[in-house]
């Protein structure tokens, strides 16, 4: 199973309070993923060449002080920072290679869950009511927000294989359904000297879009050509800095429910995932096309 | 008049009220229930045995009056996969609305839904009669083996895949035929039936302008030549 959720808000009110819709969206789709959750809420993009990057640690007593005291003395000067459990944010001018090779030499066990001007992701395992509290989903502000409730059907259970996967900068992928072919996927694109940090069938199809993005496709451009080389159920939602996008495979056979006011774009796996929010009753409900890309803009 | 009993799942739970209307309703003199407060909710009113008129207010879930017997449910909403799956007898109404596979395997019965359903509405049908007011998804009908679905609006792709005996109508486009499903000629049979149900469904269309589609019955037996090249 597994559940899928996302809200792009159109008011400053609906920006404002993103948390507090979005909380009550994934923390009901827990019935349908109970294992771990995650969520990407994106921002207002940082300037002066700043970037967000999100880190993550198993054990949520490492001594992120200690972390973020190395990183400004070996890496680069931050200009924000934010410890929440396993879980630290730091906005830095750090050239994102410079902090992988960083990373892997002096703290292997971190891992870097984002970068972006936009992005922020928090994963864990655990029940999403859980994930939720312990990374205050309720206090976020944002654009846009993709979330993921998991049931673990194909690779293990681990933060990393919690959903949002994100490649690149400012691209996060969650997915409900199965790929029967991530296999050869991450071979060929290993191939090209892309790295994985997981076995998961969704970072496979993940790594796949960027890479296309990263030969010059459009968003769209490389969803077209995942449907001839992914094979398998999917519905997949993905965010940019500045849209949700939206698209299920041939069949459909895994759920997705749309609805939109003035006020706000949503989806979700299950309408009952959406009957909280304000303005509902009156809102454009209606579930999506197979293999039709749907693309909301903030 | 009929007495309304009110019952509110933001108060109870689904299967507070399903045990309310599986035992104790039985024993009551209730002609009519309100259902307020579905909000998505899966599994409402499922597996009625006794005529009563229940009315959901709002959005539900999955399997929304599943495996119905003799009781007439209308939702006024949208109502999310398998609604009225598995009916019996009785009716079920969608006033909005229908997500995946409405009406699978029904064996009598009548669905109603006045909007559009998603894909494999009326798959595995063994009798119920569905009337669709808009449009059905891709796969519908697929193996349906005995019953009805008219369809006002149009077909999505590979209508009546596999179907056995089951007919269907259809007022608008056709995406696609699936396999052994073809088109034959509408009889006075058939407009007959299709002029019946779109009464009974309260829905206004010329029952010259459908289509029929049945099963070729080529897949009935297993041709050995089909596809040999020597």
């Amino acid at each position: 199973m597994c559940g899928i959720i996302g809200l792009l808000a159109r008011s400053d009110n609906g920006r404002a309070h993103l948390g507090e819709f979005i909380t009550p969206m994934i923390t009901c789709m827990g019935t349908r993923g109970p294992d771990s959750a995650g969520l990407a809420v994106f921002h207002t993009p940082l300037e002066n060449g700043d970037r967000r990057y999100g880190f993550f640690h198993a054990d949520s007593h490492f001594d992120w002080p200690s972390f973020q005291d190395d990183f400004s003395s070996q890496v680069a000067r931050q200009t924000e920072s934010r410890v929440l459990e396993s879980h630290a944010t730091i906005v830095s001018s750090a050239e994102p290679d410079d902090v992988k090779q960083w990373l892997s030499r002096c703290y292997p066990a971190v891992h870097l869950l984002s970068v972006g001007k936009s992005i922020e992701v928090f994963k864990d395992e655990g029940h999403p009511q859980q994930i939720a509290d312990r990374y205050q989903f309720e206090s976020l502000s944002g654009s846009h927000a993709v979330g993921h409730t998991r049931m673990a059907t194909e690779s293990s259970v681990s933060p990393a294989h919690a959903h949002p996967f994100t490649a690149g900068e400012d691209f996060c992928l969650v997915h409900n359904g199965s790929l029967s072919n991530p296999n050869s996927v991450r071979r060929k694109l290993e191939r090209k000297g892309i790295r994985f940090e997981t076995d998961n069938d969704t970072e496979a199809g993940c790594r796949f879009l960027e890479w296309r993005m990263s030969e010059g496709d459009t968003l769209e451009e490389s969803i077209e050509a995942s449907f001839s080389v992914l094979d398998g159920f999917f519905t997949f939602l993905m965010g940019t800095a500045d849209r949700l996008v939206l698209v299920r495979d041939a069949f459909a056979c895994k759920p997705a429910v749309v609805a939109e006011t003035d006020d706000y774009v949503a989806v979700a796996s299950e309408f009952r995932s959406l009957a909280h929010l304000p303005g509902i009753e009156s809102a454009d409900v209606y579930e999506p096309k197979p293999e039709q890309i749907y693309s909301w803009q903030q | 008049m009929a007495t309304v009993t009110q019952y509110d799942l933001s108060a109870m739970t689904v299967r507070e009220l399903n045990q309310y209307l599986h035992h104790e309703l039985p024993q009551q003199s209730i002609e009519q229930i309100e259902i307020v407060n579905p909000d998505g909710l899966h599994s409402i009113a499922v597996g009625m045995n006794q005529e009563v008129k229940i009315d959901i207010l709002g959005h539900a879930g999955y399997f929304t009056a599943g495996m119905n017997k003799l009781a007439e449910v209308t939702i006024h909403g949208n109502t999310g996969w398998s609604v009225a799956e598995n009916m019996m007898s009785g009716s079920v109404r969608v006033k909005g609305h229908a997500s995946e596979c409405a009406g699978a395997s029904g064996h009598g019965g009548l669905l109603v839904v006045e909007g559009n359903t998603s894909s494999r509405c009326g798959i595995s049908l063994k009798g119920t009669d569905i009337v669709v007011g808009g449009s059905v998804g891709h796969f519908s009908a697929f193996m349906a083996q005995a019953g009805t679905l008219v369809i006002c609006g149009d077909a999505g792709e590979h209508l009546g895949d596999s179907l056995y005996e089951a007919t269907i109508y259809v007022g608008g486009s056709i995406a696609s035929l699936g396999a052994d499903a073809c088109e034959e000629p509408m009889q006075p049979a058939d407009l007959q039936r299709v002029a019946e149900l779109l009464e009974r469904a309260g829905l206004e269309h010329d029952p010259a302008g459908f289509t029929r589609v049945a099963s070729a019955r080529e897949l009935y037996h297993w041709n050995a030549d089909a596809g040999q090249e020597y």
